[in-house]
């Protein structure tokens, strides 16, 4: 059953009011063109057994919806599990798009990707699904994030992927999404822009929905199987907003299911400190489409900060932006220290080394586990493994490796 | 200028860029000039369909502290001066801009300021119905891009909500200055002009006079951004002064004029 909430967007686009395609005519045509083939490869039976077939033997899904014991215990309150995407192949919930929109550049007989990064795990993700399928790779990353993730960038030239630094504006994921935009400009005829995230001109933000929607569908029924019933709360980081988006797309309809979707809070809520886009911000158009973004009133973005590279952008999915004003979703922001928390206690507790992205959905969980009663189960998406933050959280907490 | 038998000339720079003052001399240096009409563009932190050349200067503008208020201010008290005549002025903005401001009010000061049309890139034409609207009521035209991607059904629907003139992008690709413009480029004029009565302007890439000769009985005007912008660069050049680098602009858009003639 779908209702008002779930049968989103329209044929334009829109969520509500959100959405739609605000980018250069010379890409609207390309947009027609992909929003028809996506549609007609939704409907076709090889390309869904194609893409099933990768997500089971080549990403490694389905991957398991885990009882974290130790820590619900520390806790002390409601049942914590863990989506386990930081098993997939790549360690990232990211290669579950990628490899869609890869097999999807192919159906368009377009042999050139283009890509941006942030964390690089959506870096990585593209060069690993261009890597499978012999597509030429380049990916923009901001020089800020060249820095903070010097293993995905090194992990995507051995991939045969060529990265780009950004060096505009604040040199990380906004400036790496206009360059890949202006890039796409250009050559639009012979490139595909695998988008990393729910943001942009539609058809990306329903087409990234969409692959990323095996994670709450998996979730869900393995959540009935293990638990016997639906979980109370799931909880999920909100950078553009793809992992929770596909988290939370297959309990929309599901009202006793509490969707939380969590952003970086950074150093405070001061502008410029943080990147709480659904918090903070207000509506405006920012990457092809109209939702909440952080900007100052005469339309300028406005600098964002987080410890996590990945979640270091100043707009969001026009669905999450949706899901706010329907009061569906709730959206709410952990720091970067509290992150880093959620972090070390995820390490000591569960061995288990998560992305810094994901830290922020642990974090909050364990605020919320220590709320709720023992009967209540809470379904965190754990987005991606920590690996790629080591340097970073040692460079954070002063020490050396 | 038809009937006359030459193109109009219509160059871009970047308000604020790198203060108001610089693009107060510079409008009055190009309207002396006698160019036909002046596309200023508002300074956007993210732009898309802009080449490096603009982005920089939108990003000095913005360092400056740009804001969309002033500029209204100053031209408001540049068309009362008497002194100048400044040719149709035609703002190059980001949807992005306008929504935050409030499109009625952005629509209103636009007007009051002395605009006569907005170009807005990444409002496609989809997406403009009920934006144009807004314009007529605030009596600025709409001026609708076309790019050599746009198939013709798609163009036939862009020119039906467009008014002022059409910009015709010369290439798919964003602006900056280009070596040669595409051979293409004559042919989709030709369709083009089988499918509407308004005046053509082809803009991107043009820089110099060779390259208006390749349009001339093709199109009824060009438009030059990068080339002119890139000057702009020279004012943070402490081996010039401001009214060389202003009278180097002005040289050059006067070259830039005989050229619409032939
Ligand atoms: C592990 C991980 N989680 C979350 C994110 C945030 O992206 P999104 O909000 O699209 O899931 C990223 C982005 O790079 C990531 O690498």
């Amino acid at each position: 059953m779908t209702t008002i909430l779930s049968d989103v967007p329209d044929a334009s686009g829109r969520f509500g009011e959100f959405g739609r395609r605000f980018v250069p005519e010379t890409l609207m045509h390309a947009l027609e063109e992909l929003t028809q083939e996506y549609e007609k490869a939704k409907q076709d039976e090889s390309f869904q057994s194609e893409l099933n077939d990768l997500l089971k033997h080549y990403v490694g899904r389905p991957n398991p919806l885990y009882f974290a014991e130790r820590l619900t215990k520390h806790c002390g309150g409601g049942k914590i599990y863990f989506k386990r995407e930081d098993l997939n192949h790549t360690g990232a919930h990211k290669i579950n798009n990628t490899i869609g929109q890869a097999l999807l550049t192919m159906r368009m007989g377009k042999k050139r990707v283009i890509a941006e990064t942030g964390a690089g795990q959506h870096g990585v993700a593209s060069a690993v699904a261009c890597a499978r399928f012999g597509l030429e790779c380049i990916v923009y990353m901001g020089e800020e994030d060249i820095r903070r993730q010097k293993l995905n960038v090194f992990n995507m030239k051995m991939m045969g992927a060529e990265v780009r630094a950004v060096t505009s504006g604040s040199k990380t994921l906004r400036d790496a999404v206009n360059d890949a935009m202006r890039d796409w400009m250009s050559s639009v005829e012979s490139t595909h822009y695998i988008i990393g995230s729910v943001i942009g001109p539609h058809p990306f933000p329903m087409m990234v929905r969409d692959f990323q929607s095996v994670i709450g569908k998996e979730t869900r029924a393995q959540c009935l199987e293990q638990t016997g019933k639906l979980p109370d709360q799931v909880i999920a980081c909100v950078g553009g907003g793809s992992n929770s988006a596909g988290m939370f797309y297959p309990f929309i309809d599901d009202e006793s299911v509490k969707l939380i979707g969590v952003e970086a809070g950074g150093r405070g809520p001061e502008p410029g400190e943080h990147a709480s886009t659904l918090s903070y911000g207000a509506k405006g158009v920012l990457h092809g489409s109209f939702g909440y973004v952080l900007q100052d009133s005469d339309g300028q973005t406005q600098d964002v900060h987080s410890i996590s590279a990945g979640l270091d952008y100043p707009g969001v999915g026009p669905e999450h932006s949706y899901w706010k004003d329907s009061g569906r979703v709730n959206y709410t922001a952990i720091t970067d220290n509290e992150a880093l928390e959620g972090f070390q206690t995820m390490a000591k507790q569960e061995g288990i080394i998560p992305a810094i992205e994901s830290s922020h959905a642990i974090a909050h969980a364990m605020k919320v586990a220590r709320e709720a009663h023992p009967d209540e189960t809470i379904v965190v998406c754990l987005s991606g493994r920590g690996d790629k933050d080591v340097n970073e959280v040692a460079r954070l907490l002063g020490q050396e490796i | 200028m038809s009937s006359e038998g030459r193109m109009a000339f219509m160059p871009f720079i970047t308000a604020g860029d790198p203060d108001l003052d610089t693009t107060v001399a510079v409008l009055k240096e190009l309207a002396n000039c006698g160019v036909d009409l002046i596309e200023i563009g508002f300074p956007y932190s993210d732009p898309i369909a802009d080449g490096p050349v603009i982005q920089e200067s939108y990003t000095r503008a913005l360092n400056n502290h740009f804001q969309v208020h002033e500029l209204f201010d100053v031209l408001k008290s540049l068309s009362s001066d008497q002194t100048t005549t400044l040719p149709p002025l035609v703002g190059m903005v980001s949807y992005a801009i306008i929504f935050r401001y409030g499109a009625e009010k952005f629509l209103n000061e636009a007007s009051a300021a002395g605009f006569s049309g907005l170009i807005v890139p990444d409002l496609p034409g989809d997406e403009a119905l009920e934006f144009s609207q807004k314009t007529q009521l605030a009596n600025l035209d709409l001026v609708q891009l076309v790019s050599p991607l746009t198939p013709e059904d798609r163009t036939k629907r862009i020119v039906q909500t467009a008014s002022g003139f059409i910009y015709c992008i010369s290439v798919a690709g964003t602006t900056g200055v280009r070596d040669e413009l595409p051979a293409e480029l004559t042919t989709h004029l030709e369709s083009l002009r089988q499918l509407t009565d308004l005046p053509l302007a082809v803009g991107f890439g043009i820089s110099k006079p060779e390259h208006v000769d390749t349009l001339r009985g093709k199109a009824d005007g060009f438009i030059i951004g990068s080339a002119i912008v890139k000057q702009f660069a020279a004012f943070s050049d402490s081996n010039q002064t401001r009214a060389e680098v202003i009278s180097s602009i002005g040289n050059y858009a006067s070259e830039m004029m005989s050229a619409t003639r032939g």
